[in-house]
């Protein structure tokens, strides 16, 4: 029997809703459950940073993961408000019909399920199965709408992130050969815990190879640069709430895990440093999204470009690796996941008045729709690094301790983080000013999602509260 | 006798990265499907051996799911939508058969060398598996990319994955091996066959992914 504490709770209550979002009809009440559901999977998650169960073989919560669940539950729930004033209107104009809205509610809960299990697994074998589990129902969401557009960014997505997750399992597989002839056999040579304890022992140049491997295939769910092909569609074409859960956490989840593996090679003297590689990775990432950025026409497009960059900074800060810039890697991404989501939340009502994504077809939105207009205005403000918000506050962190130590990286890390800026004003400048272009209907939107977001950012670049700082501090150690 | 055990274990993976290269020449869907099912067959006579020789019998769900699912219903699935499709044309194929063979043999050749030296010190069956599923994994990588056709896409992926299979069943005493068996399973019945190929065919009433290549991004 297992006790009923709160790691349980974060995975049954999605699990039970899920199922019990798939039998009920009618949108009102599943929309109202769904919002229940993630909320108590928050509080839940919430209660487990002032008390933590010990690690079994199957579950662990330490300060990492408990940094990782707080922030996909509460985005998972203030993106679950956002989408029933979404989802509403999209089902008015007939874009979605009730059985479709039945199963994406299933499926936002099912996403849930996968990305708390992949976070609090213990178990390298497990932990891959929830991501799996968290892209199969992904590529349903984003192929939901059923337009020619939206079924090839589901198929790329379903291509690419096969593939990826078949090249991580085989670099799991590749993990437990390391481990058994240290650990021994079964069970316990794919517990996270005891292949840390032991790491130190295990083959070197296998190692190396797993992690190749685990690079290359949760890189691709990362979105890192030569692999980022799905992501740029798989945004565009979802229901935005989709988009802002893809780029705001589902990311996140397979960065984390590849920061795990990161701590297993770090422990081992004679394998490889994964640090230079992930740094490399990061570059390139954050250089080529920001020139793309230049050429974008569609607005949730560019920002998917714009997660790219944002996951390119964050795997270059935790390539670095050392306190500091684990540090601002750690701040970052929380910044950037409740900002980005801020943006997604909108950008699909934005998306919603004007009747199109295009941006040629936008202009004028603080005019028309001040409260859309300003909210987007805000959020690329912060999104782009300015202070005082929170990301220029973890950008800064990164830059500095980049310079004091590989002076010519920070350079080129600056100058990608310039270009960036540059483009997000550009197009944010036609997007909110200027004259009035396309419809401007009255939007029937909720903003407080998107305005608590930014609240949390604005505030987080104020002050950011001693025990966060603390918590962040004993993270970035963990991490090494 | 530990020569035997260790010959027909060798035979059988070596079998697979065989067949596998069979796969890469054909032409032809229906071809394909039946090759694609002697792959899984192979796979699971592996498999089956494995849990013999290891005194594993939870393999032996591995080796009937490989045996039920890939080498029957999934063929069986996929004649009968090829037919209902109407499409038994031949395969385009993005590079000819003779550059694709060499760009297989380079494959084979890499992941050998890769394999064969990290693992030296490794259990020599263990060694072999894993070298040889990495071929398979690699020779079904190298089908999806030069293949345009939805279907054989497909096969190419689960192709991929029955080299997986080899290398957990190779790894003496993995554990989860039947649940990541299943959970692969699972994900190619659910998303492939279920969803993909009947909206496509709903929506375009082809299955080649060049017409769905009309739209690439912004440019249209």
């Amino acid at each position: 029997m297992m006790p009923f504490d709160a790691v349980t709770a974060v995975l049954v209550i999605p699990a039970a809703a899920a199922a019990l979002l798939a039998a009920l009809p009618g949108y009102r009440i599943t929309a109202r459950i769904n919002v229940l559901a993630t909320l108590l999977t928050f509080l839940a998650a919430l209660s487990l940073t002032m008390e933590r169960p010990a690690p079994g073989p199957y579950l662990l919560i330490d300060d990492l993961n408990n940094v990782f669940i707080v922030l996909t539950t509460f985005v998972g729930f203030t993106t679950s408000v956002f989408s029933a004033t979404y989802i509403g209107h999209e089902l008015e104009i007939g874009r979605l019909t009730p059985t479709f809205l039945r199963f994406y509610h299933a499926m936002y809960q099912v996403l849930m399920f996968a990305m708390n299990l992949a976070l609090v697994a213990n178990n390298i074998g497990l932990m891959w199965v929830a991501i799996e589990l968290a892209t199969l129902t992904t590529v349903l969401m984003v192929g939901i709408y059923r337009t020619h557009e939206a079924l090839e960014a589901a198929w790329k997505y379903f291509i690419l992130g096969s593939v990826g997750i078949a090249l991580a399992l085989f670099g799991t597989i590749l993990i437990y050969m390391a481990a058994r002839p240290v650990i021994g056999e079964g069970l316990p040579a794919m517990v996270w815990t005891n292949l840390l304890a032991r790491a130190a022992e295990f083959d070197p140049a296998l190692l190396n190879v797993a992690f190749v491997f685990l690079l290359l295939g949760y890189g691709t769910k990362v979105g890192l640069a030569p692999l980022h092909a799905w992501l740029p569609d798989a945004h565009a074409e979802g229901p935005t709430p989709i988009s802002a859960v893809l780029s705001g956490l589902l990311l996140n989840v397979a960065l984390y895990a590849l920061l795990r593996f990161k701590m297993l090679l770090a422990t081992n003297p004679n394998a490889v440093a994964p640090g230079p590689l992930m740094v490399t990775l990061g570059l390139i990432s954050l250089i080529f999204a920001s020139f793309m950025l230049y050429r974008r026409r569609d607005i949730k497009r560019m920002f998917a470009y714009s997660s790219i960059e944002h996951m390119g900074i964050i795997t270059f800060a935790f390539g670095m690796g050392g306190p500091l810039a684990n540090f601002a890697g750690l701040l970052h991404m929380t910044m950037h996941s409740l900002t980005k989501s801020a943006i997604f939340f909108a950008v699909g009502h934005i998306a919603q008045v004007k009747g199109t994504q295009k941006i040629a077809d936008m202009g004028g939105l603080t005019e028309t729709n001040p409260a859309l207009g300003w909210g987007l205005v805000l959020g690329v403000v912060a999104i782009a690094g300015l202070p005082p918000l929170g990301i220029f506050m973890s950008e800064f962190l990164l830059v500095t301790s980049t310079f004091a130590r590989q002076p010519w990286l920070a350079i080129l890390l600056v100058m990608g983080i310039l270009i960036a800026l540059g483009a997000l004003f550009l197009r944010l400048n036609s997007i909110a000013f200027g004259e009035p272009r396309g419809p401007s209907g009255k939007a029937t939107a909720s903003y407080l999602p998107m305005y608590s977001h930014l609240a949390l950012v604005f505030g987080a670049g104020i002050y950011l509260p001693p025990a966060v700082v603390t918590w962040f501090q004993n993270v970035a150690k963990l991490l090494g | 006798m530990r020569g035997l055990v260790f010959d027909i274990a060798h035979m059988l993976a070596g079998g697979l990265v065989l067949v596998s290269f069979m796969q890469l020449y054909q032409d032809r869907l229906y071809a394909l499907l039946n090759i694609f099912a002697l792959h899984a067959l192979v796979l699971a006579l592996s498999v089956a051996w494995q849990a013999y020789i290891q005194d594993a019998p939870h393999l032996y769900v591995t080796a009937v799911i490989a045996l039920v699912f890939k080498a029957i219903v999934i063929p069986v699935v996929l004649h009968r939508i090829i037919v209902r499709l109407g499409i038994h044309r031949e395969i385009e194929q993005v590079v000819r058969v003779g550059p694709t063979m060499l760009l297989g043999m380079g494959l084979v050749a890499l992941s050998m060398v890769v394999m064969l030296r990290v693992t030296a010190e490794a259990d020599p069956l263990a060694r072999e598996d894993l070298a040889f599923a990495l071929c398979v994994v690699l020779l079904g990588l190298l089908m999806m990319v030069t293949r345009r056709n939805a279907v054989s896409q497909v096969v190419g992926f689960m192709s991929i994955e029955n080299g997986l299979v080899l290398a957990a069943t190779g790894a003496k005493g993995m554990p989860l091996v039947v649940e990541i068996s299943i959970a692969f399973s699972i994900l190619i019945a659910f998303i492939v066959i279920g969803i993909f190929l009947f909206r496509i065919r709903e929506r375009f009433d082809t299955v080649d992914i060049q017409a769905l290549d009309r739209f690439r991004g912004e440019r249209s």
